[in-house]
């Protein structure tokens, strides 16, 4: 019961969060949602006892890339962002009936056979699984990901010391 | 003593990849839209991990791992684009970049 009751402001939470990030006009504003979100998300990746996940996300999330949205929107000193009139008057007639009516059908295949099923108490997500996973039978894809890095920090530091021009 | 149902996670998914959708198509500001793509990793990580938790299965959990490690890189990469677009343009407003647009 206490679980279900964490799971629920934890959703909440996270659902608020997401909508302040949509509909924000101040990019700052928005940013600091997105940071409720993901702890609000590290609060559920626990209750799914994956706690190695929950660590990294609040460490990789929270710690570099939000502060690195941050410090880009300060950067670059954004002005908030003016109303477009009329930009949603066909997608609210169109979209919205065909989004509810692919959202029915999908649940209802979804939910046709439904059995439901309820966390179990594993240790899939400790970081001795993880661990012994990664460094034995993913050991491979493991080294990639470092050459991926490598490259992103290249490009980064590339397009962000040159001038770029426009060619015609 | 029941434990929470795998489905509450995968609605919640479900919740947060739409609203990282919705925010791609009706925000105009690049970096808005770069933080809805992190909303939308984050939905996929949360259905993974359900998954791996339902299955036993320890894959679920790499593959959030990598997924991790995409986001950081491509966050890296994006952002140093959106700052190179401002200093040739001045904007970051995705209506006043259309190179591409023919």
């Amino acid at each position: 019961m206490l679980q279900l009751t964490l799971f629920y402001i934890f959703a909440v939470l996270a659902v608020l969060g997401g909508i302040m990030v949509v509909v924000h006009r101040n990019p700052i504003y928005s940013a600091l949602s997105l940071i409720l979100t993901l702890f609000a998300l590290a609060g559920e990746y626990i209750l799914l006892m994956a706690h190695f996940i929950a660590i990294v996300h609040i460490a990789v999330y929270a710690g570099a890339i939000m502060v690195l949205f941050l410090f880009v929107i300060m950067l670059l000193n954004i002005r908030i962002e003016e109303r477009a009139p009329g930009a949603l008057r066909y997608m609210v007639y169109i979209g919205v009936p065909m989004a509810a009516i692919l959202f029915l059908q999908l649940g209802y295949l979804a939910f046709k056979g439904f059995q439901e099923v309820y966390v179990k108490n594993t240790d899939v997500g400790t970081v001795e699984r993880i661990g012994q996973a990664l460094f034995s039978k993913y050991v491979l894809p493991f080294e990639i990901t470092s050459i991926l890095l490598v490259v992103a920090m290249v490009g980064a530091v590339y397009l962000s010391k040159r001038k770029l021009e426009i060619v015609e | 003593m029941q434990g929470i149902p795998i489905s509450h996670f995968l609605v919640l998914s479900a919740i947060l990849f739409s609203l990282g959708v919705i925010g791609v198509t009706i925000r105009r500001n690049a970096i808005v839209i770069f933080m809805s793509i992190e909303l939308m990793l984050n939905a996929v990580n949360l259905s993974f991990l359900a998954f791996s938790n339902y299955l036993n299965n320890v894959e679920g959990q790499i593959f959030v791992f990598m997924v991790m490690v995409v986001a950081a890189a491509e966050v890296a990469v994006g952002l140093a684009i959106i700052v190179a677009i401002f200093r040739l343009r001045e904007t970051v407003h995705v209506d006043d970049i259309k190179l591409l647009k023919w």
